[in-house]
């Protein structure tokens, strides 16, 4: 069994409840934290940790932390991004949902560090029930003086709360998430300035990940060096990895980020590999707007090294043969999906949640989803992979936020790793009439057909 | 536009005012529109699930802004619904993990068994089937949202068991 740090106690009968969570060591970092350490040996604790942003982005912690502004003597915020949708994406509800409180304690210590008086948790609002849970567990904190003015007798206030969203994936963005925390339509900011010099209310700003702000108690009851001797090289520490299509045990994981593609997939401790015993067809490792990668480069790297769950080995390569963590969606597909299918549904979502601000994203998005629908439908032709990509290049880095760049980059994914499925969908028509084509006749059986036959 | 002629009975109940005035608590007084999310949330599960203009526009009177800003909020997020819908809307994620399992002939067979097309309610406005987009549930697919919960592992029993069980009025729709 891999080091558990998030989700070690999460399977305690009660620990939903202050009650137990506090009998089982809960709270014991903003003990720590407030009572044996100034806010800036927090900071250094967590830089120490090489804890990086678990959301997707893993931009060190720490240094994110650095950036904030505490001279300009304007109020200081945290606002923990709750508002996971990107498809593949389902573990920080998991944590929220089990174990409320190593949340909330870790808000009241990272706020103690940021030297924040304000803090909010945005979750999307389609989590309604779990924003119960959290609204009830903050009550239950305030109650037992975890919150609230001089907490311990420190002389430190904090106020903390619960907000919910409204449904729109682009609130995931930092600044659109800040955005919607003021009542307003999630359109991403220009940055700079970033929120660390003007985020909520113009006020200092730090926005952090679920994740992450749930490994800091560790951090902070263990020391950071501790923190960094799990993992390998710049990817320390754990990792919540949820998990879903045709595989055996879907679900949320936490691993030992190092552990290899091929164990997480096949043991019985984690998936189980694949459902029905099917063969494998791709992968992606890191949510739906990282690159999908085919069977031969999952396992391996194309140098032929193990391919690892860690940042850097994921990306190996590049996005010619490597992909990201991302994440930690992982979705994974046999020999039934259609790469083609999947690709058009993925552009659907990004086109239906694109915010409309950037003249790329909002249009070209469309066009990405009407094409595919085409090819998909039997009515493509066979310039149309040619213009996907032409389109998805002119998508990527031309936006203000990375929606456009997620929007794209599945995109070039599919071309670049599964062109003779376009290729096939463009040249029998016929034979993909139906949404299940490939459940009864894999691509696997007709590629031969693709090369006999242009248009 | 049709829907600017549906009347609805406008019923600020003392009990929301005090859940309206606690989510106000939550922000600095100059920013009571930070509230506005939130107020939606429960201004429109006290309403039959929808948000007609002179809703909106009661809303926009008690946070103190201009109307405009919470249309252009009301119309940017799915779930705001600015019409009349199903009481027991059925919303099936159908965005790429929950199609690998299947979600896409479950959201055919539960409008075949209701007679209706995704996005009309029944003629008796029970029951309404919607597509929406990623839920954040993937490994429990396929799945819905009914209300503030999520119904989850779904097969073609689940979802008779679950229409019975709302003709019965048996399903919770909101955690208050």
């Amino acid at each position: 069994m891999s080091k558990k740090i998030l989700l070690e106690k999460a399977s305690i009968p009660g620990i939903k409840t202050y009650e137990v969570y506090r009998q089982n060591g809960g709270y014991a970092s903003v003990e720590k934290a407030l009572k044996s350490m100034t806010p800036d040996e927090v900071v250094e604790e967590v830089k120490a940790s090489g804890l990086r942003g678990r959301g997707g982005a893993g931009f060190p912690t720490g240094l994110k932390w650095s950036f904030i502004d505490k001279k300009s003597g304007k109020p200081r915020h945290l606002v923990c991004n709750a508002d996971e949708s990107e498809p593949g994406t389902f573990k920080d509800r998991f944590l929220m949902e089990y174990i409320p409180h190593l949340l909330i304690e870790g808000m009241i210590t990272s706020s103690y560090a940021l030297e924040a008086n304000l803090s909010y948790i945005y979750i999307r609002g389609e989590y309604m029930w779990v924003y119960k849970i959290l609204e009830r567990a903050i009550k239950e904190a305030y109650a037992a003086g975890w919150l609230g003015k001089n907490i311990l007798g420190t002389g430190y206030n904090l106020d903390l709360y619960v907000h919910c969203g409204g449904g729109a994936y682009i609130c995931g963005e930092e600044t659109a998430l800040i955005e919607s925390l003021e009542g307003k339509r999630g359109n991403p900011r220009i940055k700079p300035p970033f929120p660390a010099v003007s985020g909520l209310w113009s006020n200092p700003t730090v926005v952090n990940n679920v994740e992450s702000i749930a490994a800091v108690p560790w951090i902070v009851n263990n020391t950071g060096a501790e923190y960094a001797k799990i993992g390998i090289g710049r990817s320390t520490g754990t990792k919540l990895i949820s998990a879903s299509g045709h595989i055996k045990n879907p679900g949320v994981y936490e691993i030992e980020l190092g552990l290899s593609v091929d164990e997480f997939m096949n043991s019985d401790e984690y998936l189980g590999g694949m459902i029905d015993d099917r063969p494998l067809k791709a992968f992606v490792p890191g949510g739906s707007s990282v690159p999908v990668l085919p069977a031969n480069l999952i396992y391996k790297t194309a140098n032929g090294e193990d391919r690892l769950m860690t940042y850097e080995s994921l990306s190996d390569g590049g996005f010619a043969t490597g992909s990201m963590l991302g994440s930690g969606g992982f979705i994974v597909y046999n020999d039934t999906a259609c790469i083609v299918r999947n690709t058009w549904n993925f552009s659907r979502f990004y086109h239906h949640e694109s915010c409309g601000q950037c003249s790329p994203c909002r249009e070209g998005t469309g066009w990405l989803e009407k094409v595919l629908h085409r090819i998909e439908n039997g009515h493509g032709r066979e310039e149309d992979i040619d213009l996907l990509w032409s389109i998805q290049s002119k998508i990527e880095g031309n936006t203000i936020c990375p929606l456009g760049d997620a929007a794209a980059w599945p995109v070039a994914a599919a071309i670049r790793h599964f062109r003779d499925e376009f290729e096939y969908h463009v040249r029998f028509p016929e034979k993909i009439k139906n949404r299940d084509h490939f459940v009864n006749e894999p691509f696997e059986k007709v590629r031969h057909l693709v090369g006999k036959q242009t248009v | 536009m049709e829907r600017l002629h549906i009347k609805q009975e406008i019923n600020i109940t003392e009990a929301l005012m005090e859940r309206i005035n606690e989510l106000l608590s939550h922000y600095p007084a100059d920013k009571k529109k930070s509230a506005l999310l939130p107020v939606l949330h429960d201004v429109q599960d006290a309403h039959d699930n929808w948000l007609s203009v002179e809703l909106m526009d009661k809303v926009a009177e008690i946070l103190e802004i201009k109307p405009i800003e919470v249309y252009e909020v009301v119309s940017f997020y799915t779930m705001f619904n600015q019409r009349p819908v199903g009481k027991y809307m059925f919303e099936f994620c159908q965005t790429s993990p929950c199609c690998l399992r299947g979600v896409e002939n479950l959201m055919d067979y539960t409008c075949d068994k209701l007679g209706v097309k995704v996005g009309e309610p029944t003629a008796d406005g029970m029951f309404e089937v919607r597509g929406v987009e990623c839920l954040g549930a993937c490994g429990y697919a396929p799945m819905m949202q009914l209300g503030d919960f999520f119904q989850e592992n779904l097969t073609k029993d689940k979802i008779d068991q679950l229409i019975a069980d709302c003709r019965d009025n048996k399903v919770i729709l909101h955690d208050k």
